[in-house]
């Protein structure tokens, strides 16, 4: 049985399309993740997974319960970290464990291990009030009291947006330490380099999926040549390329850039010339494997049918 | 110049695009006018009263129909004795006794003079002093019209008792009303911002997510509100009677279930307006616009409802604050107890049923 | 766009110019002969500090901004950015310290300081139930330009971002994608000297991250100082210079390069986290 079924799944809101026939299988205890920019469908599907929401066709069931005929049971069994902060702001810490631990059933005592590594880190605020929390606190205390009751899947939305790297590292960690505990997790994201902490991820746009597999075999499927380019002029590099007749499509990726040609094999000699005929001062190219960023954008490219 | 031009287009962009703005700006006031327009007025009209007539002679007779025959007032009941001058009061349904002696006319024939006793219900001192001051005109006239030419001038000796409230005292009419005024507006709008407020910070769908019932948040939401809005009745109903004099004639207790009743039934109108929408300043809205600005003008707490145009009585009529209103003058002034207000204490349960009902219903378990 | 090398956390500015013309600003007490006119640096701050109460939110902090640099202000939340950048718009005053932004002291002309600048940030950018001629109309209004300029710059935006299409419909009903990046166009429609851009591009796909960023090249490359927040740490290599703020204070500042030589890391993620961990 799987931890999480999506079958054909379709959601509009009015005349938007925000899911549009989505499927996925999720096994249990795997750290799946739903990668995709603003307005692809990330919350909706998590909301329509977590009861929220009705899908307008299709079903997914969770642990094996429907979420539209079961979601009661359901209801007690997963744990939620939705997108926007929503816990109580005027509760301290403490007070605000303490509601949802009894809200589930148990309390903090009980289940205290598996939520050490990540309470303990607020623990010492605990008679702060969580509005006065800063960003990566608030979160830990969110994930803390989504994991109280000790869930058998957890469904996080968004959870590192707006949050500094450091505390997204942290974050990412303690996922990890939870995998070990057999929970289930499903992640949305909008940050690309997360994708690779998770087991498989689904790469999701405007409502569709481009592709549900492990990191490293969407990297193995891309089926274009890349190198990466640096030169003394970043911007100008990607002018001139970008009017080289054999691109298919160039772009700046953190200090370098990428250039990514439809072939068989790159001729090399025919690029530099054509760069050293532009001026290009102090060019490098380097080899490089694609990063999860490039075939997320190779596929959106393929959507939209480039 | 230019740049305040362009913000000042701005805004009337934003209001015209924003359907709510439209709807206070333009709705709020014509509501507020004939609301006001029709409401306010301290005339009387069509006033129920009560006649003993110890005499039933033909003098009487004329004054009786004169009385009766002016647009303002209405006969209910013919009395007969002077017992029954007290049931007819506490029914509630009658504003004034007007009793006439024994052998008026053959008095008024042979002395000059006869008397005439006034008794005015006068928990609302406005209309009472309104009722009185027409009812001794409307007599005096007639003693004009009677003997216009005589050189003996008839007198008729008009004895006038306000009851429920000798001194006229405002206080009387406002407390009660008061009490029933701040009850709604903690109850109601407190309770309908509490639930759209979860709805609008979100926790509502963490709630959502978990093995709470909705009936245990809706009622876990209405026990803090009930009791301050309990200990603020009975912090009025003090100031009321140390403070001002209001006197507490009915039976406490009593009383005070049928302020927990009352508070129960703003809660649970409250409850079902946060059922409705999701953004507080709406519930706000609803509540202030809908709830306490009706309540004030159309609940009898200042303006009597006898005197409103009939499509205004009939809203009145929807207003749980009516009928609390009732219960509250008469059980605080006049001593009623459950058999006097047995109708209105049922309305009022009836509303309690019908909005918890209704928000059961409504509660959405999705977003 | 050069790639100057700058090295140590404070950089002494030099005043190179001696054009009585322009309007000296005499900087609060100074006696460096810190020139606020001198064409190259079009944000020079000193030691600023900024306290609330007993709290510290910013700590002395020091640094410059040349003309034409896309500046990366990088830090955790908390960290006291976002109270310097406030600072530097003109919306706040310094508790101490120099600040001199596009030639325009910040205690004495801050409303002239915001006159110059532009800015533009995840939380607003553009009046959702307006459209986007009505936007670009209204900001350029508000920017000072005139009728002919607007109705010329409105023509060249929504070619450029081709929105032609959707230049009569409601903003809320765009894309993300499309709102920043024509968020930032308005943003420095009145060519600033300097645009403050307060995390733009949160949230928004990879694709249309590029794009904005090609914007703001092309900004840059105009002379147009572009001083930016983020947490995306790719995109802070595409910057000239970074500056990584912790507790009030500035931990580090250089080229992304120089950076990750001197933390030994292989990107910027790597350096944040080790600045950030001390």
């Amino acid at each position: 049985m799987k931890s999480i079924s999506v079958n054909n799944i379709t959601k509009k809101f009015g005349e938007v399309t925000a899911l549009n026939n989505i499927s996925l299988d999720v096994e249990d205890g795997e750290i799946f993740g739903l990668i995709g920019p603003d307005g692809a469908g990330k919350t909706t599907l998590i909301r329509i997974l977590t009861t929220l929401i009705l899908p307008d066709s299709g079903n997914a069931s969770v642990t094996g319960l429907d979420v539209v005929k079961n979601y009661k049971k359901l209801r007690g069994l997963v744990g939620y970290m939705p997108g926007k902060f929503s816990l109580y702001l005027d509760l301290t810490v403490e007070e605000n464990m303490k509601l949802f631990a009894t809200i589930f059933g148990t309390t903090i005592k009980e289940n205290y291990e598996l939520v050490k590594d990540i309470y303990s880190q607020i623990e010492p605020f605990k008679n702060r009030q969580a509005g006065q929390l800063s960003g990566g606190m608030k979160q830990k205390l969110a994930l803390s009291c989504a994991l109280i009751h000790k869930p058998k899947v957890l469904f996080l939305d968004e959870p590192t947006t707006g949050v500094d790297p450091v505390s997204r590292k942290e974050l990412w960690d303690m996922l990890k330490k939870l995998k070990k505990e057999g929970i289930t997790i499903f992640v949305s994201t909008a940050y690309m380099d997360e994708a690779s902490l998770c087991d498989r991820v689904a790469l999701i746009q405007l409502g569709k999926i481009l592709e549900i597999d492990p990191v490293d075999k969407i990297i193995s499927n891309f089926s274009k040549q890349l190198i990466s380019l640096t030169s003394d002029n970043t911007h100008k590099l990607i002018n001139d390329l970008k009017q080289y007749p054999l691109t298919h499509n160039v772009y700046p990726f953190g200090d370098s850039v990428h250039y990514i040609e439809d072939c068989k094999e790159i001729n090399r000699e025919e690029l530099i010339k054509f760069l050293m005929s532009r001026n290009t001062i102090n060019l490098k190219i380097s080899d490089r494997k694609p990063d999860i960023e490039d075939c997320f954008i190779d596929l959106m490219g393929k959507a939209d049918g480039k | 110049m230019r740049k305040f031009y362009g913000f000042v287009i701005k805004e009337f962009l934003h209001i015209f695009r924003d359907k709510r703005t439209l709807i206070i700006l333009f709705g709020m006031p014509v509501v507020q006018i004939l609301l006001f327009g029709f409401a306010i007025t301290n005339e009387i009209k069509d006033a129920n009263i009560a006649i003993l007539d110890l005499s039933k002679d033909a003098t009487t007779q004329k004054i009786t129909n004169k009385i009766l025959s002016s647009k303002y007032f209405l006969l209910y009941q013919n009395l007969n004795t002077y017992d029954e001058i007290e049931k007819v009061f506490r029914t509630g349904k009658i504003k004034e006794v007007v009793i006439f002696e024994q052998k008026f006319e053959e008095q008024m024939k042979k002395t000059g003079k006869a008397n005439v006793q006034i008794i005015v219900d006068a928990a609302d001192p406005n209309t009472g002093n309104t009722i009185l001051n027409y009812t001794t005109a409307i007599i005096n006239n007639f003693v004009r019209e009677y003997n216009p030419t005589s050189n003996i001038p008839y007198f008729i000796d008009i004895q006038s008792r306000l009851r429920y409230n000798p001194e006229l005292k405002g206080v009387f009419l406002f407390v009660p009303g008061l009490i029933a005024i701040i009850l709604m507006l903690v109850s109601a709008m407190m309770s309908s911002i509490s639930l759209t407020k979860e709805k609008e910070t979100g926790t509502m769908e963490v709630l959502l997510v978990s093995p709470v019932k909705p009936a245990q948040v809706i009622i876990a939401k209405v026990i803090p509100y009930s009791l301050l809005s309990f200990i603020n009745a009975v912090t009025i109903l003090l100031l009321g009677k140390f403070v001002f004099g209001v006197p507490i004639v009915g039976n406490l207790p009593f009383l005070l279930s049928e302020v927990i009743l009352f508070i129960l039934t703003s809660l649970s109108l409250g409850i079902f307006i946060s059922t409705v929408t999701s953004s507080q300043q709406v519930a706000l809205m609803i509540s202030l616009v809908g709830l306490m600005l009706p309540t004030i003008l159309l609940s009898g707490f200042i303006y009597p409802i006898e005197n409103m145009p009939l499509f205004l009585q009939i809203i009145s009529n929807i207003l749980p604050a009516r009928w609390f209103l009732i219960i509250l003058r008469d059980v605080m002034l006049k001593g009623s107890d459950i058999t006097y207000v047995w109708k209105e204490t049922l309305i009022l349960f009836g509303f309690l049923l019908f909005f918890i009902g209704l928000s059961v219903k409504n509660y959405k378990v999705r977003l | 766009m050069e790639n100057k090398v700058n090295s140590g956390s404070t950089d002494a500015p030099v005043c190179a110019s001696n054009d009585k013309s322009i309007n000296k600003v005499d900087l609060k007490g100074t006696d460096e002969g810190v020139c606020a006119t001198d064409n190259n640096f079009v944000c020079v701050v000193e030691n600023l500090t900024k306290k609330f109460g007993s709290f510290t939110a910013v700590d002395s902090i020091s640094f410059s901004v040349k003309k034409g640099e896309i500046f990366g202000f990088l830090g955790a939340n908390g960290a006291g950015k976002t109270t310097a950048m406030k600072i530097l718009c003109g919306l706040s005053k310094p508790t101490s310290g120099k600040v001199m932004v596009a030639g325009y002291d910040v205690y004495k002309d801050a409303e002239k300081i915001k006159k110059n600048i532009g800015y533009m940030s995840q939380k607003f950018s553009l009046y959702e139930d307006l459209t986007v001629l009505e936007n670009i109309s209204l900001f350029s209004g508000i920017y000072g330009l005139t009728d002919k300029q607007i109705k010329e710059k409105s023509e060249y935006l929504v070619n450029k971002l081709e929105l032609e299409k959707v230049k009569n419909t409601l903003l809320k009903s765009l894309p993300l994608g499309w709102k920043q990046k024509l968020a930032f166009s308005v943003a420095i429609i009145h060519d600033p000297d300097i645009v403050f851009l307060d995390e733009p591009t949160g949230g928004v796909d990879p694709i249309t991250r590029r794009q904005f960023w090609e914007l703001i090249y092309e900004a840059a490359d105009r002379g147009v100082t572009v001083f930016v927040t983020t947490h995306y740490m790719d995109e802070s290599e595409y910057c000239n210079r970074v500056s990584m703020m912790t507790a009030g204070k500035i931990a580090a500042l250089g080229t992304p390069a120089e950076l990750k030589k001197e933390y030994k890391a292989k990107n910027m993620d790597e350096v944040f986290v080790k600045i950030a961990r001390g």
